[in-house]
């Protein structure tokens, strides 16, 4: 309990201190305030794009927060996540059905994150280099196909034919044309349903167990190695989600370089979590509050850019890692 | 009695006041632009849109507003903002803004919109469509004038449609000049960090000067620098693309391919104000100004008065109709 307030002190002080950077490049900070809230929520359309943007960063924060607990830490969510699309864009040819579609592109997700689990396992490489390396490996593999195999051949740019309307999941009309549907429901109760797996089954167990204490996991009959490759394929999967929000509930159609980093984005969600699941939603909340609502600065301000959001989650980041780090020099 | 007159007269003066105030402000011409996530520094399509705007406000008056979208899903949102606040008119850059443009279109269907680079079908949109294949054909007809090896080459930023438009026509027009040509093509990259690499655009150009180019046309946004460089350090020839930029490397930069997105946007704002908006795909080519090659004080001692004379023969020709460019975007449809 006292962890979350010292978390929510630290988001306070990040947004004070972030004010104060408006204040030094001379602009109001009660404009940039009122610019920023009121392009969250101002109409059902802002709601939903705020939940848009919030969406991709559960999946990819749970991404990033369920190999924690395994002791893992993957920065592969943006290559995972990429996979997961380009599958979600092209399985649409081969199958009829758009659940079977959904859980293709997971199972593929799934697959490329568990490969970095299975190079760690069986031939001791390093997750953290491998799944870096892995991400350029998808950028590479699912351009090289959105520009050549699987290429529209209508557009200009590097993206795959549209799949048919079957395949679509539509947005709620609540949300006048922001394409926020099924998916951002699903992702609001996915961390809480995984926390459930956590505590309850016996994966979540020795999934806990070996994140804790490989050395003891390992005495107590536990396979480190295959619960390794499961977290890393549970990651990837994950992951695959935003893939298939991408291509069912929004642009239809798999488009180089859709994710605006919305897999290392998901690292900062986990950390600013600490690892918990239960706090991945409010903390993938205010990163896609931050992104909506930096979209107002340059609309209503004359110097702020958009470039300031990537300067206030810097800086919440930061106050909240030093929050947490008071309190155990304090001890 | 007295106080009534002083009170009229008050009253006729603020009135008057209000009224000069109200119409300053109605015949201001109010502007939004989207730029895409290349923002206004790209040196490329971005930054000349953004040019256009800056004349307008200076020349026209007009009151505008920018905005860079730091992701592709966020193109609906701004240009939906623009369309509450009443602008004038909204100007979109890139093909990437297509979807968002449409939808946004359908949904406010009085809003004018410019899309810039791509077609939106749509009767309240102006989708200005470049004709970059017209521009290119010139840029090879220089290219093969200026060749003493017979060798020239091409680096695009990526393999993309786009791209091929570009090189496609700089090979038909390099081949109109002289058949036995040999064009040498690369792109640098397979993401978009490719139009800003210079290093590996410099490797690739150095590749080709090695197998004999001697001219070197790059469709490559920031990563034209290289080229560039690599160019002035070998001692041979280069074309550069978008806007004017002979004066880059005087000697060393034959010419460039301009395609005028700032003179587009002008002009759109331009008929915005005068009442004469005019919606649909309008395509601009070598006819109307769209595309042209750059001819300054910075090319002029290297460029060669027979080419020109060439060039210009080719330009009036296609103009005319006389004179097809063979259209990437047409022919890969055929296959």
């Amino acid at each position: 309990m006292k962890d979350i307030l010292k978390s929510f002190l630290g988001v306070f002080i990040g947004l004070g201190v972030g004010l104060l950077v408006v204040v030094a490049v001379g602009e109001n900070p009660l404009v940039v305030l009122k610019a920023m809230t009121g392009a969250l929520v101002s109409s059902p359309y802002d709601i939903g794009m705020t939940l848009f943007y919030t969406t991709p960063l559960i999946f990819t924060g749970l991404a990033v927060a369920i190999p924690l607990r395994a002791g893992l830490f993957n920065i592969g969510a943006e290559g995972q996540l990429m996979v997961g699309a380009m599958a979600a864009a092209v399985l649409p040819q081969v199958v009829s059905s758009p659940f079977l579609a959904v859980f293709g592109a997971i199972l593929i997700s799934g697959i490329w994150g568990g490969l970095i689990g299975w190079l760690k396992a069986r031939r001791g490489a390093h997750e953290v280099i491998v799944s870096i390396l892995m991400n350029f490996i998808a950028v590479g593999i699912t351009s090289t196909l959105a520009n050549g195999m699987f290429k529209d051949p209508d557009s200009q740019l590097g993206e795959t034919a549209p799949v048919a309307e079957v395949f679509h999941s539509v947005p709620f009309s609540f949300f006048a044309g922001a394409p926020t549907g099924v998916y951002t429901v699903f992702a609001l109760f996915l961390p809480y349903l995984l926390y459930g797996v956590m505590k309850r089954s016996v994966w979540g167990y020795q999934l806990r167990a070996v994140g804790l204490n490989e050395t003891a996991a390992t005495l107590y009959g536990i396979e480190r190695g295959r619960v390794w490759i499961l977290a890393m394929m549970a990651a990837g999967a994950v992951a695959g989600f935003v893939g298939c929000m991408e291509v069912f509930g929004n642009a239809h159609k798999f488009r180089m370089g859709f994710s605006p980093e919305w897999g290392f984005s998901g690292i900062a969600v986990a950390l600013l979590a600490r690892g918990k699941f239960s706090a991945i939603v409010p903390s993938a909340l205010l990163f896609g509050m931050i992104s909506k609502g930096s979209l107002a600065l340059e609309l209503e301000t004359e110097k702020m850019t958009r470039e300031y959001a990537m300067v206030l989650q810097g800086i919440i980041i930061l106050s909240v890692t030093l929050t947490h780090a008071y309190k155990k020099r304090a001890k | 009695m007295k106080n009534k007159i002083v009170q009229s007269v008050w009253v006729f003066g603020v009135f008057t006041i209000a009224l000069l105030n109200g119409g300053i402000a109605y015949s201001a011409v109010k502007v939004g632009l989207v730029l895409d996530r290349g923002g206004k520094d790209d040196q490329s399509f971005n930054s000349s849109a953004y040019r256009g705007l800056k004349k307008a406000e200076a020349e026209l008056k007009a009151e505008v507003k920018t905005v860079e979208a730091p992701d592709d899903n966020s193109f609906e949102a701004l240009q939906r903002a623009f369309a509450e606040k009443k602008m004038d008119l909204i100007i979109a850059v890139g093909f990437s803004q297509k979807d968002a443009v449409i939808k946004t279109a359908k949904r406010f269907p009085e809003q004018k919109f410019v899309l810039i680079d791509a077609d939106a079908g749509l009767s309240n949109v102006q989708s200005a469509m470049f004709e970059e294949h017209e521009g290119s054909f010139l840029a090879g007809v220089a290219a093969a004038k200026h060749s003493k090896t017979k060798v020239i080459g091409f680096i695009g930023g990526m393999d993309i449609p786009l791209v091929k438009r570009f090189l496609l026509g700089y090979e038909s027009g390099a081949k109109a000049v002289d058949p036995s040509i040999k064009v040498l093509s690369n792109t640098i990259g397979i993401t978009g960090e490719a139009w800003a690499n210079p290093a590996k655009a410099k490797e690739l150009t150095l590749a080709q000067i090695q197998q004999k180019a001697d001219v070197i046309y790059h469709v490559s946004g920031n990563s034209g620098s290289g080229v560039f460089d690599a160019c002035a350090q070998k001692k041979v020839l280069a074309i550069g693309v978008d806007s004017n930029q002979n004066r880059l490397r005087p000697g060393t930069i034959l010419t460039s391919m301009m395609k005028n997105i700032d003179r587009v946007v002008f002009d759109a704002i331009k008929s915005v104000q005068d009442k004469k908006f005019q919606g649909g795909l309008v395509r601009y080519g070598l006819k109307s100004g769209g595309v042209e090659l750059a001819f300054d004080e910075h090319n002029k001692p290297i460029f060669d008065t027979s080419a020109k004379k060439l060039i210009e023969e080719y330009q009036a020709k296609i103009i005319a109709g006389k004179l097809s460019v063979p259209d990437y975007y047409v022919t890969s449809k055929r296959k």
